[in-house]
């Protein structure tokens, strides 16, 4: 119940915020919503001897266009993301998976950026953020430079940022205008993390799904990339046949953990059930 | 710094303490200030008893530091009724329908319906039980606290409550 | 000008808020304002805070324990283990059920998260880095986790204390694993039933470990004064008199120097009756220090070592005829202990009231033997809101009775009223010893039959199997049945004690001279309401208005000894006395008023709020002159004032029950179900506040849907305890809470003064044998006989593709 001690920084801006972090020991770590860091320092599962809080940074926080891409400020909460005109008009996968995040009051302080950033298999904007071809946004000592989400998941709590990095935005291409979504979350009940979760981001053309992406939560060491899955149903209307396939493509990549969300065996056929559930409500929703 | 000064607004009043980082918000509201409406359930966070509202966010205190409520509002039940002690009409819609009975989750369970009828005046039962799912109860089952919200959400709007059909 | 009409009686009755009326709470005034008192409000001046340091493994030896570098720390004033409380005695600790149980680890551990030392700080940060500070060095010994394996030959010892104890506390023991066995019914004529019948049906049904998780965990302030001798004990106690008794035993403090207070208590469901090492810890250190101590469990520590409920292990038999006639019971029941028996039952109860087993039927002949093991557990059991064991055995019966019908070929709500005791039957004598008081089992059934329209809803479910079996659904149908007769109200003194004090329960009532009334009883609410319907009892026996009657319980100085609040007895025993002291006032006030209208006390009726003369009905006293009268204007001979003491000895148990129905729907892909409908029809026998048993029903459904589909505690073969957080034991949200219907009869207790049964625990007993009947009914078209709880999705897809649904 009670964290061990740290000195807490509150940095006025994102210049100071990564001096800072350059400057303390490796145990320093950044502070966000604090949602996913503040329950394991409480359990004694993580301890940092700093915490630097970003929440004083106001050039992290906002939702904008540039071009035809999104820029999301890193500490967006879920809550704002819910709200957001510009989300809602472009990437609206995304709110239909924020509301299956958590419970209400973890939405107002959980931000997208920590919930992309820490590598934990069980969040679901990862899988999101590759659905939709997402770009981090690293900015270190050195500057700042792009990673893509699909090349950020190395393995639990392990990804592609360095040491002194903090994610301050994620940038998203825009979907075409009528392009197909849905986010299938089988959870417990509210609040848990998924027992498998599928995001399904498609295009449909005269009829057939043109592009596809099928990304995967909470069924392996890091978010998953179903590329099988989608080729099976690209160039098709969906039938039956191909549905199956992109079940059992994604099935097939999935090795969940065992907890009390099930066994291996369920966890793998759920992913399947998901990806099926979500494709067929993407494609529903799709206009050609 | 591993001890902070700290100041922030609870229930109206401007309030300030030196407090070790780590304090978490729960532990300053009910120790420091004596505020010991939050209750605590849980130590991971699941259980919203500790539910107070932060700058119009429902925010579960405990995992949360003081320091992080830096120059923040803070609202807890003691915030609720008026100043001269004319009961919310969430705290009346409670006992009026029976939506609760040990008492521990209600705290948390009526400054999170306040946030709820701000974020929407007229919810639905489903809405409302979605809205309140970051709360947990155990021993009302929830209906009857569905039914105090019904009946606050309709006295703030100046509506007559209508019980639903079973 | 005219006089104002008198009001009627209908009109004085409505006012006083008595009995029957939906009298709003009292404790909600403070409750919402966030005023309540639970003990973690509380603060006293120079009060310590206390912490454990708690085993990481499940049984080993301790070989050494190093608490130097947590005594070290600033802040820390001390660190107790077993060898600091040997010297006062109090290393170990007798169990509600006979037992001994380590406070502090003494030589061993036996469960994981087994307390070690307790560290006492300035404040509880520092005592939980103190904490984190203790060194303890293990030698691992073999685990014992599953109860069948406990009394195998070559099973390690776990209880080396009592290793050669040939006898327990309930007699012989047949292994040093094993607790006692109790076995009641004539076993011969059971035997024999079986071997004749026609047909009959045997099935292991379990029954798994859960725990009553209320929202606040156990906590205590104990403060002892070393000038005065005093030790004042605040505590989340649902029975405050038995822990000072307790502690007077096990102490060398004597009682009357003992105060122990319960204030508001965040819900108990049976987790906060028995003595926990954080209590004895806090008291012992408050006794060293001298100064208040604080210990305050978080949510892992409640669920991974308070006391659990149920893991019950029930081998199941019913013979019948094959037209569907019961005829013989045959159940043996394993029963998993953990470490040490600290099952909070009445004492000559072991397996509680497990013989409840043969239910709401006729069964002529029945026998049943329980055996309890220890294992490598966090030790109890308690009564998660079941009444000792009646969740457990009224499970495997109402189960167990869906089994044999779906043998038989039967509607399971066809062959259960084909088996009802009837009402002619009443008082009935069970073939397991219990004369049940009064029941309408038809009437009961028949009403909820019509309510939920049963007979429609299994056309639906014919139509729907059809379409399942034609490929045109994914989606089942169950419709869960559970008629339950339970046994509450601990009780007679002749069978009914805790640790030898017998359980009656008690109520002292005084009138002041302003006609105003402060009732103090021997129960303790956690929730329930007492503070509100016990006044509206109170109200309608003496006629003074509910709102004008204050009610107090949980300070062990000012209330009368009670046995405490659990088990559904507050209603049928400390409300029995509540009547019976009103009764006594009355009597009195009916004397006085007799001799201020000068008239004899028979020539006196009663109307609602005061005595009228018959025939003569202006001239009248309402009990608020009387009241005043008691203190100045007595009989000669008799005492001023107006109170009275019941102690009260229940003449028997009562025996609630209910008429529970569950649709349900499941999505065979996922397991995923959902609860289309729960209609809950319960017999309390007279109703005090039909809002609050309304409330009780809905929160008691609702803990018995977070066991039937989905809590547990879990074991694994190391004994690492898994799914003790709210990340993973099942805490239904409001979103996933069904909606409950309610509905009920009354069939008054005849032996009880209002009649009334109890009905805190009914929805428990009822509730989850209804869920997960609907389960299982749900797939019965499909081959299923039995499958186990909890249902959560994944149990429920795994016997779906058990029964290669999935293919």
């Amino acid at each position: 119940m009670i964290p061990g001690t740290f000195d807490y920084h509150r940095p006025r801006g994102l210049a100071e915020a990564v001096a800072l972090l350059a400057s303390l020991d490796e145990d320093a770590r950044v502070i966000a919503g604090g949602h996913s860091l503040i329950p394991m320092m409480k359990l004694r599962l993580a301890a940092p001897t700093h915490l630097i809080d970003l929440a004083g940074i106001g050039e992290l926080k906002g939702v904008k266009m540039d071009g035809d891409t999104l820029v999301i400020g890193a500490m967006t909460t879920q809550h704002e993301l819910i709200l957001d005109a510009l989300i809602a008009a472009h990437a609206p996968i995304l709110i239909e998976a924020a509301v299956l995040i958590a419970d209400p009051q973890v939405r107002y302080m959980g931000t997208i950026g920590g919930n992309v950033a820490n590598g934990d298999p069980g969040n679901d904007m990862p899988a999101l953020m590759m659905a939709l071809d997402g770009q981090y946004v690293l900015t270190g000592p050195k500057g700042a430079r792009a990673v893509a989400a699909r090349a950020f998941y190395k393995g639990p709590y392990d990804t592609a940022a360095q040491p002194g990095e903090i994610l301050t935005a994620i940038r998203v291409k825009a979907p075409p205008a009528g392009h197909g979504y849905a986010y299938e979350k089988l959870k417990r009940k509210v609040g848990d993390y998924a027992t498998a979760a599928a995001a399904v981001v498609l295009t449909v053309s005269g009829g057939k799904i043109a592009t596809c992406a099928i990304t995967l939560t909470n069924v392996a060491d890091t978010p998953l990339d179903a590329t099988q899955a989608a080729a099976a149903v690209i160039g098709t209307a969906l039938d039956k046949g191909s549905l199956a396939k992109a079940a059992a493509a994604a099935e097939a990549i999935a090795s969940p953990a065992v907890d009390g969300r099930g066994s291996a065996q369920y966890r793998k056929k759920m992913s399947g059930v998901m990806t099926a559930r979500a494709l067929a409500r993407a494609f529903a929703r799709a206009q050609s | 710094m591993s001890k902070s000064n700290v100041s922030m607004t609870v229930n109206g009043k401007a309030v300030a303490a030196e407090v070790e980082s780590r304090t978490l918000l729960i532990h300053y509201l009910r120790e420091n200030l004596s505020l010991t409406g939050p209750h605590i359930g849980c130590e991971t966070s699941h259980c919203g008893a500790c539910t107070v509202d932060i700058d119009g966010k429902s925010v579960k205190s405990c995992t949360i530091f003081a320091v992080q409520a830096a120059g923040a509002n803070v609202l807890t039940i003691e915030g609720m009724a008026a100043a001269d002690g004319t009961l919310h009409a969430l705290q009346e819609a409670f006992r009026e329908m029976h939506g609760l009975q040990c008492g521990y989750c209600t705290p948390g369970m009526i400054v999170r319906a306040h946030r709820l009828l701000q974020e929407n005046k007229n919810p639905s039962e489903a809405e409302i039980r979605l809205g309140i799912s970051g709360n947990l109860c155990r021993c009302t089952g929830y209906q009857n606290i569905v039914k105090a919200i019904q009946y606050a959400a309709a006295k703030i709007n100046g509506v007559e409550y209508k019980e639903a059909a079973e | 000008m005219n006089a104002p009409t008198p009001p009627t009686s209908l009109e004085r009755a409505e006012k006083l808020k008595g009995m029957g009326f939906k009298r709003k709470r009292v404790e909600d005034v403070r409750f919402t304002q966030g005023r309540g008192n639970y003990v973690d409000d509380i603060k006293l001046p120079g009060m310590l805070h206390g912490d454990f340091h708690r085993s990481s493994h499940a049984h080993a030896r301790i070989v050494k324990i190093d608490t130097s570098k947590a005594k070290a720390v600033p802040g820390v004033v001390a660190v107790l283990t077993a060898e600091e409380l040997k010297g006062v005695n109090l290393a170990w600790m007798p169990t509600l059920a006979g037992d001994v149980q380590m406070v502090l680890a003494d030589g061993k551990v036996l469960f994981q998260n087994q307390e070690i030392a307790f560290i006492v700080a300035t404040d509880r940060y520092i005592a939980a880095d103190a904490a984190d500070l203790v060194e303890v060095e293990y030698e691992a010994l073999p685990v014992v986790v599953d109860p069948f394996k406990a009394m195998d030959a070559d099973a390690p010892v776990l209880r080396e204390d009592i290793k050669d104890k040939k006898d327990g506390a309930h007699g012989p023991r047949k292994h040093y694993n094993h607790i006692f066995n109790w076995s009641v019914g004539d076993k011969d004529l059971t035997d024999a039933a079986f071997v004749k019948a026609e047909v009959s049906t045997k099935d292991l049904l379990s029954y798994q470990r859960v725990h009553p998780c209320p929202l606040e965990t156990c906590q205590t302030v104990c403060s002892y004064s070393k000038i005065t001798g005093d030790l004042t004990i605040y505590g989340t106690f649902q029975a405050p008199h038995v822990i000072r008794t307790v502690v007077a035993l096990i102490s060398s403090i004597p009682e009357q120097k003992i105060h122990v207070i319960s204030p508001d208590i965040g819900g108990g469901f049976g987790n906060k009756v028995g003595a926990y090492p954080g209590y004895i810890c806090a008291a012992v250190a408050s006794i060293v220090t001298g100064l208040p101590v604080k210990w305050v469990e978080d949510r892992i520590e409640n669920l991974s070592t308070t006391s659990f409920a149920r893991d019950y292990h029930m081998t199941t038999e019913i013979a019948a005829t094959r037209d569907g006639r019961v005829q013989a019971l045959r159940v043996h029941i394993l029963a998993d202990h953990g470490a040490f028996d600290a099952c909070a039952d009445p004492s000559k109860w072991p397996a509680g009231f497990s013989n409840i087993v043969t239910g709401s039927y006729d069964f002529p002949v029945a026998h049943l033997s329980v055996d309890g093991v220890y294992t490598n557990k966090a030790p109890g059991g308690v009564a998660y809101r079941c009444s000792f064991r009646v969740t457990e055995v009224v499970y495997a019966l109402e189960r167990a009775m869906d089994i044999m019908a779906q043998k038989l070929g039967m509607d399971p709500v066809d062959f259960r009223m084909k088996n009802f005791i009837k009402r002619e039957q009443f008082p009935y004598q069970s073939a397991l010893g219990w004369e049940y008081d009064s029941g309408d089992y038809h009437m009961a059934m028949d009403k909820a039959v019509a309510a939920i329209d049963y007979r429609k809803l299994r056309e639906e479910q014919k139509a729907k199997q059809e379409a399942f079996k034609r490929g045109e659904t994914r989606d089942i149908m169950g419709i869960g049945v559970c008629f339950f007769t339970e046994i509450v109200g601990a009780g007679p003194s002749k069978n009914c004690d805790i640790l030898g004090i017998a359980m009656f329960d008690s109520a002292e009532i005084r009138i002041h001279p302003t006609g105003r009334v402060l009732g103090r009883m021997g129960s303790k609410s956690q929730g329930q309401g007492h503070e509100t319907t016990w006044a509206q009892i109170i109200a309608t026996e003496i006629g003074i208005p509910a709102d004008d009657i204050a009610i107090e319980e949980g300070n062990t100085d000012t209330a009368p000894y009670g046995l405490g609040t659990y088990g559904s007895r507050s209603t049928p025993v400390a409300g029995a006395a509540i009547a019976m002291a009103a009764r006594k006032i009355k009597a009195k006030a009916q004397m006085i008023a007799a001799y201020l209208l000068e008239v004899h006390e028979g020539d006196l009726e009663w109307d609602v709020d005061r005595f009228k003369v018959k025939g003569n009905p202006e001239q009248f006293k309402t009990m608020a002159q009387l009241a005043w009268a008691a203190y100045n204007k007595v009989p000669p001979g008799m005492e001023p004032g107006l109170e009275a003491v019941s102690y009260y000895d229940p003449p028997n148990m009562t025996y609630p029950f209910g008429a529970y129905f569950c649709v349900m729907d499941i999505d065979v892909d996922t397991g995923v179900h959902k609860v289309r409908r729960f209609y809950a029809l319960d017999d309390c026998g007279t109703r005090i506040n039909p809002m609050i048993i309304e409330g009780q029903v809905h929160g008691g459904c609702t803990e018995g849907y977070g066991i039937a589909m989905g809590q547990e505690i879990v074991y694994d073969a190391a004994g690492n305890v898994k799914g003790a957080s709210l990340m993973d034991y099942f805490l239904p949200t409001a979103v996933e809470t069904p909606h409950w219907e309610t509905d009920f009869t009354v069939t008054p207790s005849p032996h009880h003064p209002i009649g009334a049964k109890g009905v805190g625990e009914s929805p428990n007993v009822g509730s989850v044998p209804c869920f997960s009947n609907a389960v299982n009914d749900a797939f019965k078209f499909l081959g299923n006989v039995h499958m186990s709880m909890p249902h959560d999705a994944y149990r429920v897809w795994q016997a779906a593709e058990d029964l290669g649904l999935h293919k």
